[in-house]
């Protein structure tokens, strides 16, 4: 047990933890710190595989800008508790187990598949000169498309969640 | 050294983790929370192949993801504001006006 | 074989003109449709008589080869036509008489509905009838065959909003039909064994065989089944019920197709086949009785009924089996002989009926008529030609026709003699009756009920008034080839001969020369004291002392209703076979067949569509989140068949 192995144990478990505890919780802020912690112990699990770039990138723009977004919501539309409505029981009683189950077989799948070699602590130095060289030259299309992007979702989203006056107001404009 | 599969694994937990709160739950901020856990735990697999195959295009992949969950996020949560103000409600099974 | 006669034109012209009037003459005056319709039957006639002034004996048959038709392996047929001295008879009867009803049309169809359709129609007919008789092959022959049934179907039902006429349309289409199913298997032997249906071909193939004297060969069955085709046609026992019916349409349809040419179509094709005939006697001997039968059946319903028309269509009937008689006998230059002289006055008959129902207002019952020769005297000399034509007076033309026959029936056996004679009284019998009841007397058209008449014509005048001239020349014309059609009588018989015989016909002209001249001569002062004694029992009848027909008829009581009835055949017959098969039909094909497996099937393949959809529909809840679930199950089903795919 050297310690990269028990770094991987100590924060793969809290991982699990809170996605656990995601699902348990009935009132939507607790599911997203739940969240929040689950990020922040992916981004250790990220620079114990040597991706720096990558894990502040995690921690910045995943738990701190998404998940920021997502709490700005929660409290903007004072969600409450999870009523108990009718919906589906199914899901319930056949889902989890059903889940359970076939994790299980794949993980024991997994684990018995020897031979997939081992991954040493901070083996690939993902830093932010070699990323940003890759970026910018083999990967330039996808960059600049997801630029693109990111304007549509911008746009999208400020018509969808404006105001209906201001909708309105604009639609009078023309 | 940790072998290659147990991250692979708690990938997979992660991931199935996601989803059954797809499925079980009934708030749509956590249904969408749900699934960005599945593309957190997808994530992580990626990244420990790019280190397994020792080849960096799987870290610049994950970089893409999450400028895609990050859109993504921005306008389902558009979305979610929007019919929030219509249904007055964001328990999901209450969304149902296609329902015959 | 010399020379080219472009045999082929004469049929054409009136097809050119049922064409034209046919697709344009909606929009044609009718001047323009009389013309265009004159114009074909009278170029056709003008084409006749040429080659009338080019025909000679010694150069007869001539061929005309148009184009060819079926190749196919070893069988072929063409489009050929053929002229011997038979087939130059039938084609100067029938585009003479074709020509005068033309034009007796023009003034009886003056004031109808539909003009340029009937002159279409009666142009059709021409067409199709030329080509039956020009034709050098059975087929072609087929194809006049079945087309002057289709004229005679839409010339029946020409009124076809009247029921009455829609029906005897459909009933003579189909009877003829079924006389048309033995004619086809007839030729289908033919192709089977002789491998061609040529005339040319056939005759020299059949030649060659033997005669059958037992049992039914092939030949008996070829002429049995010919004889099918005949009798529907020609309205013989057992399918001569559409002709009475066939009394709806327009009278000089009746004249043209029921009386001059389409019903002898029959007799000629017996005639033409005659080389098969002669090779079996027993299909011979079943011409002949059908024959002698059917003019004896229908002389006695003709004695009975009241509707000139009808009286004048058992008559045809009647004269039809005198014809069929002779062939059976060998006699086919006799029949033809008759059906010449029938053209005549059987078509003059019924124009001349067709000028006294016009002439009376659209009444065709005689016993409304009387005391008319006042008052149309044309009509009634003209028909007094007629009437002395048919019943066998001499110098007239029916004497010598019906003569013939008679004595050349003696030589076959003196049983047909007898019945022909007893026919020839009877028909002498119910001509004079109904000369009497419609032109002497005192006229009853007063009394008349007003009702519905098959012929339209009503005029709303008080008394009867004679035709126009354009339809009386035609009467004139008939009434003296009536007068002198007769003393042609034995140089047709010699014209035809080249035809007839060949061999074996000649044997049985034969047996004629046996008996002697003086029985000839007796025969021939019997069936002149036959004729005159039905004119003498008419005059009793219904000039003396017009109580007794009552009188008689009530004496004679069941049997006089069964006459006036048709001895209820059309009642048998729909009970034997039409209600079977309405019934079969509706039940079997109608409700089971179309109702239950094709609608049903077509049904049930819509209804299984529909409870498929139904089913699938479920996965449309409305619900997002089962539509979650199935996302999810969908994304599994992926995932593991790619593990599946990966592992293998």
């Amino acid at each position: 047990m050297d310690l990269h192995l028990a770094l991987f144990l100590i924060f793969g478990a809290v991982c699990v933890a809170g996605a656990i505890n995601l699902l348990v919780q009935r009132h939507p802020i607790n599911s997203a710190l739940s969240l929040i912690t689950v990020m922040a112990s992916l981004a250790v699990e990220y620079l114990l595989l040597g991706a720096e770039f990558v894990a502040a990138v995690q921690v910045i723009i995943y738990a701190g800008a998404i998940m920021v977004l997502f709490v700005f919501v929660i409290m903007l539309l004072n969600a409450g508790e999870e009523a108990r409505t009718g919906g589906s029981r199914i899901a319930l009683v056949i889902g989890v187990p059903g889940m359970i189950v076939g994790s299980t077989i794949v993980a024991w799948v997994l684990l018995k598949r020897s031979g997939t070699g081992d991954v040493a602590i901070g083996s690939l130095p993902g830093d932010p000169k070699t990323i940003g060289w890759l970026l910018f030259h083999d990967f330039l299309l996808p960059f600049e498309v997801t630029s693109v992007l990111i304007l549509i979702a911008i746009m999208g989203a400020v018509v969808l969640a404006s105001r209906p006056e201001l909708s309105s107001h604009l639609e009078k404009e023309r | 050294m940790v072998p290659l599969s147990y991250y692979l694994v708690l990938s997979g937990i992660l991931f199935a983790c996601g989803i059954l709160g797809f499925l079980i739950k009934r708030n749509i901020i956590t249904i969408f929370m749900s699934i960005e856990l599945m593309l957190n735990g997808v994530n992580l697999s990626f990244v420990a192949f790019a280190a397994h195959w020792q080849h960096l295009s799987g870290q610049i992949f994950v970089f893409f993801v999450m400028v895609v969950a990050a859109a993504e996020a921005a306008v389902g949560l558009a979305i979610i504001i929007a019919v929030y103000r219509t249904r007055e409600t964001l328990n999901v099974d209450q969304v149902n006006l296609l329902k015959l | 074989m010399t020379e080219n006669l472009h045999l082929w034109v004469i049929p054409i012209l009136p097809l050119i003109g049922a064409a034209i009037n046919g697709l344009f003459g909606r929009r044609f005056s009718r001047q323009r449709v009389v013309t265009i319709a004159l114009a074909a039957s009278g170029a056709a006639f003008a084409m006749a008589l040429w080659i009338a002034t080019q025909f000679s004996s010694a150069s007869a048959p001539y061929v005309t080869y148009l184009a060819p038709w079926i190749r196919a392996g070893n069988f072929q047929v063409d489009f050929s036509f053929y002229l011997d001295q038979l087939s130059f008879v039938m084609l100067l009867v029938v585009t003479g008489v074709g020509l005068l009803i033309h034009i007796y049309s023009i003034g009886y169809m003056w004031e109808e509905g539909g003009f340029y359709r009937f002159f279409s129609y009666l142009n059709l007919f021409m067409f199709f009838m030329l080509t039956l008789v020009l034709a050098k092959n059975y087929l072609l022959m087929f194809i006049g065959w079945e087309g002057v049934g289709l004229a005679s179907y839409l010339l029946i039902g020409f009124w076809f909003t009247k029921d009455s006429a829609a029906s005897a349309g459909k009933k003579a289409f189909i009877t003829n039909r079924i006389g048309d199913f033995g004619f086809l298997i007839a030729l289908f032997l033919l192709i089977k064994h002789f491998g061609s249906l040529d005339y040319t071909q056939v005759f020299e193939a059949v030649s060659k065989l033997p005669v059958e004297v037992n049992g039914i060969g092939l030949l008996t069955s070829i002429g049995l089944l010919l004889m099918v085709g005949a009798a529907g046609k020609s309205a013989q026992i057992p399918l001569y019920v559409w002709l009475p019916d066939a009394m709806e349409g327009p009278t000089p349809v009746s004249a043209l197709i029921h009386a001059a040419t389409m019903v002898t179509a029959g007799v000629y094709m017996v005639a033409r086949s005659h080389v098969v005939f002669d090779r079996a006697p027993s299909a011979l001997t079943v011409v002949a009785i059908i024959g002698t039968l059917t003019a004896l059946f229908a002389a006695t319903i003709g004695i009975a009924q009241t509707d000139i028309k009808k009286v004048l269509a058992y008559s045809t009937i009647s004269q039809l089996g005198y014809m069929f008689m002779a062939c059976g006998v060998a006699a086919y230059s006799a029949g033809i002989f008759h059906l010449m002289t029938h053209a005549f006055f059987k078509g003059l008959l019924f124009l001349a009926a067709a000028s006294v129902i016009h002439a009376v207002g659209g009444n065709q019952d005689m016993r409304y008529m009387g005391g008319l020769r006042k008052y149309i005297p044309w009509t009634f000399w003209t028909m007094t030609a007629g009437t002395f034509a048919i019943a066998g007076i001499p110098p007239l033309a029916g004497f010598f026709s019906k003569d013939e026959i008679l004595w050349k029936a003696y030589g076959g056996s003196w049983v047909y003699w007898l019945i022909g004679l007893i026919t020839a009284f009877l028909t002498s019998f119910y001509m004079f009756r109904l000369w009497f009841m419609t032109f002497f007397g005192e006229f009853k058209g007063n009394q008349a009920p007003s009702h519905e008449h098959d012929d339209s014509h009503g005029h709303g005048h008080g008394a009867p008034h004679e035709s126009p001239m354009v339809m009386v020349i035609p009467l004139a014309i008939l009434a003296f080839l009536s007068l002198t059609g007769g003393w042609i009588g034995g140089r047709l018989e010699h014209f035809l001969s080249p035809v007839f015989n060949d061999g074996l016909a000649e044997a049985s002209e034969k047996i004629g020369e046996t008996a002697s001249k003086g029985t000839e001569h007796l025969l021939m002062g019997i069936s002149i004291a036959v004729a005159l004694l039905g004119w003498y029992i008419a005059f009793l009848l219904y000039r003396q002392r017009p109580e007794l027909p009552a009188r008689i008829a009530a004496g004679l009581g069941g049997m006089y209703k069964a006459v006036v009835n048709k001895y209820y055949i059309d009642e048998l017959y729909a009970a034997l076979f039409i209600k079977p098969l309405v019934d079969g039909s509706t039940a079997i094909l109608w409700h089971t067949v179309d109702q239950g497996v094709i609608d049903n099937s077509v049904n049930d393949a819509a209804d299984s569509t529909r409870h498929a959809s139904d089913a699938v529909r479920h996965m449309q809840s409305g619900n997002v989140r089962s539509y979650a679930g199935w996302v999810a199950a969908g994304a599994a089903a992926v995932i593991a068949y790619m593990i599946w795919m990966g592992v293998r």
